[in-house]
């Protein structure tokens, strides 16, 4: 290996590993408000990626149609529990947002020249596309049982895992699909060569690590999610909705993998499945951060992606093998770290 | 086991055999080979359920260790120039058995070594991304066949039977199936089946009564494992061929989905989740396709959508739904019996530990500190207790008093200072060797096992004085001694006065009768020192004289009794001695009326008069 290959590799590692680290951080977000460990996240990436495929290659963009069956289950629900607590139905202006929200990006994404209207906005369709899928999927699946057990939940995250993955492949087809890259212009710096899709990623990723800081340290929302990850019960007595803010995490995981998913679709050919093994590296990340610590997480998630890059070099066809088998060690770091016994809840 | 009893199971038993042996020959062939996958997916389940259902932890690399043990199967079976240090198991049936057991339960005692002592997240994680790997093992080493997989094994041949056709493969998977059925059960019915059923829930009660928990997970882990590998075995010979698929992260969900479809908490579950699976994927690879069209396995969306809906509605799986439907017709026919068996109340009484000398030092505590952070839990606390003395500590919420129980049984560990229990500082040692040196605690928020019985959930207590493992309760070589084990939790029970409630489930016990059977459960550890947090918390005033007639004649007994209570009544006639404690120090200590007359006690709880 000269030093050349070894910066085109260590790029690789750093654009996967960003996207990881993203990942990471909306697991440990999702699991820190709702204690749900957020399995389908990959399907959202890979549904990203494929409908803004589906979008540059001309074919129908078919999302909404899902959208628009999970809101009206989630209606139909919200019906059914008026319902059964006696209450009478009651109309509320808040309660049409969701439903408006739907049908306008469906009617976006069925109505518009999608070929035609530029990368900018094909990306940020597909990421609104992708958005409500979050609280929709958090509302029907989760919240019904969000006072359950955590096995529960995980058996939950799994099953609508399975069902999304197959939904995937009903709705895009088994055919694997990349994107164009966002600019196909290189530059040189000494010997190596860097492309602009690297600087596009790394500089993404770090905008978005900015705005979730700035979002959970200055906005009252964020404040009010970081109250409700502390002590769930505690949030509630203050007024904060556990619902809200379940809703408003799933949403943010969605936003942040939406727009993972555009940034790894020019890069690698995703499919309906390629989603879940992407998220698991994100899960890697955040066990390596003890499901805890945001920035361990992160730093975690890229040195996996390096790993990844560096084993694609040395043993291709074991790739998987070692990265999945690095969790072990990082385990029994854990485990020595361990101290006592708890009750799970 | 009474006589009756014992027919019973005999005939079933009986019934079972020819239904096994007649049934291949009165079904169809195609249906046969259905029923013999079904056999060896419920093998599967039933670990699962052993793991999940009743130990409360989470795997989905199952289909992996499948997988392990049926390539070491098909690899001995077939390579024809093995390593000289394997070909003496080459060909063997028995040797693959042996080596695929080896295998799986290596892989399982390593990752559940690294995982296990670890919060409930991260078994499930650790399977997955383990799951993943090994399916990209099987398929990229060249010496397992890669995606093409290994073909040719030969025929199974045991004892010079040959086992080709599917009608007798039928009879061997079945016989496997039921036996391992049997042998769950006579597990969670035992001692070593107490612990597992602890897992879920119960783990720093579990601690507490001196059972090792991360050694329990480890032996619930490897038992599936070790189902999952006698499955894999099966495999290779039934198919006489494998190949990746079978044994992929996918194949470890669906497990999982049979488990929980069958009711994971039910040891049968595993055949009927099983069976209800492979039969509706039949159904569904059939209808799907006419509604959505070629080219997806789309069954897999019914059954993700199937189980999400099936655990908001009932968690507990198809089996219990119905065993809660059914219950009500069955013991409409059979009461409940009231008292314990006879095979229970004829056991010969558990020996006790040496009684400790009259007015022996139990308890030292010397400049006990504990801080959280900023706050001070207990500061500086020094004080002792003798055999045969019941010292109560009071003081208002939040004053330290749980905080010091912790300490005192090693929940939790000082800042500063020590402790001796019967002459030895505590200083390093866990829960479990203060259970071991007769140290046995209630809990303030009472910690039971709500759908065991009270029986059973006292029989808990007594887990340090039986010694009887797996194996043994497999084997029902554990009868006498868990025949002692329960009476002496029947014993306790009719002392503080459960007696009539034996059979009943803990949790449809009022919370006042809680209380009591934790006291009856750590009765059971036959103890020398005793932590009572609140015990009289919920209980009437009958029950109350009848606690205080109890703990007195504990204390005649030698017992030595440390009680956080706010019942001045109850205390103040009860206690040898009082400490008071306020804001984590102790602000008063003496004769219950000394303590009554005390200004700083009365400024505590009345407020100062300034």
């Amino acid at each position: 290996m000269n030093a050349q290959i070894a910066l085109l590799l260590g790029q690789d590692g750093f654009i996967n590993g960003a996207i990881y680290a993203l990942l990471a951080l909306s697991i440990l977000l999702v699991f820190s408000v709702t204690r749900i460990l957020l399995i389908p996240l990959g399907e959202f990436v890979s549904y990203a990626a494929l409908t803004m495929a589906s979008m540059q290659a001309g074919k129908p963009v078919m999302l909404g149609a899902m959208l628009v069956a999970l809101c009206l289950i989630g209606l139909l629900m919200d019906a059914r529990d008026a319902l059964r607590a006696g209450r009478r139905l009651r109309f509320r202006a808040s309660k049409l947002l969701m439903p408006a929200y739907v049908a306008a990006v469906t009617g976006l994404s069925v109505t518009l020249p999608l070929e035609h209207i530029g990368m900018a906005f094909q990306g940020a369709l597909t990421v609104a596309l992708v958005v409500p899928l979050g609280p929709l999927l958090y509302r029907v699946l989760f919240l019904p049982i969000a006072s359950a057990n955590g096995l529960v939940l995980l058996i939950v995250a799994i099953a609508a895992h399975v069902a999304l993955t197959s939904a995937g492949l009903l709705i895009f087809g088994p055919e694997g699909s990349r994107t164009e890259p966002f600019s196909d212009a290189t530059f040189t710096i000494g010997d190596a060569i860097i492309n602009s899709q690297t600087l596009w990623v790394i500089a993404l990723s770090f905008i978005l690590i900015a705005l979730l800081y700035a979002f959970f340290e200055k906005n009252l929302y964020g404040k009010a999610l970081r109250a409700t990850a502390v002590d769930r019960l505690g949030a509630q007595l203050v007024g904060i909705s556990p619902a809200l803010a379940g809703k408003a995490s799933f949403a943010l995981a969605a936003f942040i993998s939406g727009l993972s998913g555009v940034l790894i679709a020019p890069i690698t050919t995703i499919y309906f499945d390629s989603g879940f093994v992407i998220s698991l590296k994100g899960f890697v990340g955040a066990i390596i951060g003890g499901l805890a610590s945001y920035p361990v997480a992160a730093a975690g998630a890229v040195a996996l992606g390096l790993v990844e890059a560096f084993s694609t070099f040395y043993a291709s066809s074991y790739k998987e093998v070692i990265v999945f088998t690095l969790l072990l060690p990082v385990l029994l770091w854990r485990s020595v770290a361990q101290k006592g016994v708890k009750d799970e809840q | 086991m009474s006589p009756i009893l014992r027919f019973r199971t005999a005939l079933l038993a009986l019934a079972a055999i020819v239904v096994v042996l007649v049934a291949p020959h009165l079904l169809a062939p195609y249906q046969v080979v259905v029923l013999n996958n079904v056999g060896i997916f419920a093998l599967v389940t039933l670990g699962i359920v052993l793991l999940t259902g009743i130990g409360g932890l989470t795997s989905f690399g199952q289909a992996a260790f499948v997988g392990i043990s049926a390539y070491a199967t098909a690899c001995l079976a077939t390579m024809a120039d093995l390593p000289p240090w394997l070909a003496w198991l080459g060909g063997s049936p028995w040797g693959a058995l042996a080596a695929g057991l080896a295998l799986t339960l290596l892989v399982a005692a390593i990752l559940g070594g690294v995982t296990l002592r670890l919060s409930g997240h991260y078994l499930p994680l650790g399977t997955i991304a383990w799951g993943i790997s090994l399916y990209y093992l099987f398929g990229t080493l060249d010496i397992l066949g890669g995606f093409a997989g290994i073909t040719g094994v030969p025929p199974l041949r045991l004892f010079g039977i040959g086992f080709e056709s599917s009608e007798s493969l039928f009879v061997l998977i079945w016989v496997v199936v039921l036996v391992s059925l049997l042998a769950t059960l006579n597990l969670l019915d035992s001692r070593a089946g107490r612990a597992i059923r602890t897992l879920n829930g119960g783990q720093i009660m579990a601690e507490s009564m001196g059972i090792d928990t991360f050694r329990t997970k480890m032996v619930t882990f490897l038992l599936a494992a070790g189902l999952a590998a006698f499955a894999g075995w099966l495999y290779a010979y039934t198919q006489r061929f494998v190949a990746p698929t079978p044994f992929s992260l996918q194949a470890g969900i669906e497990y999982m989905f049979m488990a929980l479809i069958g009711g994971a908490g039910f040891v049968w579950g595993a055949i009927i989740g099983a069976g209800a699976v492979v039969y509706l994927k039949e159904l569904l690879q059939d209808v799907l396709p006419l509604l959505l069209g070629k080219g997806g396995n789309y069954e897999t969306m019914v059954f993700g959508l199937l189980v999400i809906v099936l655990m908001q509605k009932m968690p507990l799986g198809i089996t219990d739904t119905a065993a809660r439907r059914l219950k009500p017709l069955l013991h409409a026919r059979r009461p409940a019996p009231s008292g314990a068996a006879p095979w229970i109340t004829a056991a010969p009484p558990l020996p006790r530990r040496p009684r400790p000398a009259p007015a022996e030092s139990i308890l030292e505590v010397r400049g006990l500190t504990r801080r959280f952070g900023g706050l001070v839990a207990n500061h500086d606390l020094s004080f002792s207790v003798q055999a045969g003395q019941i010292l109560a500590v009071i003081g208002p919420n939040g004053a330290g008093k749980s905080t010091l129980f912790n300490q005192l049984s090693c929940v939790d560990t000082p800042t500063a200072g020590q402790i001796f229990f019967r002459g030895r500082t505590v200083n390093g040692r866990s829960a479990r060797d203060m259970a071991a040196a007769g140290l046995a605690r209630t809990f303030q928020h009472v910690k039971l096992l709500p759908t065991m019985s009270v029986l059973e959930n006292a029989a808990i207590g007594a887990h340090l004085r039986g010694g009887k493992g797996v194996f043994s309760s497999i084997l029902r070589l554990d009868r006498r001694e868990e025949a002692q084990l329960l009476k002496e939790a029947e014993t306790q029970l009719v002392r503080v006065g459960l007696g009539a409630h034996l059979h009943a489930e803990a949790g449809s016990l009022a919370l006042g009768q809680q209380r009591v059977l934790e006291i009856a459960r750590a009765l059971c550890a036959d103890p020398c020192l005793l932590l009572l947090d609140e015990p009289a918390a919920g209980l009437r005033l009958k029950e109350k004289e009848n606690l205080a007639d109890l703990l007195s004649k504990l204390r005649a007994e030698g017992i030595a009794v440390v009680l956080v209570e706010h019942d001045m009544d109850f205390v103040m006639g009860l206690a040898d001695r009082v400490m008071v404690m306020d804001f984590g120090e102790k602000i008063a200590e003496g004769l219950p009326e000394q303590v009554q007359a005390n200004p700083l006690v009365l400024e505590a709880y009345l407020g100062g008069a300034e």
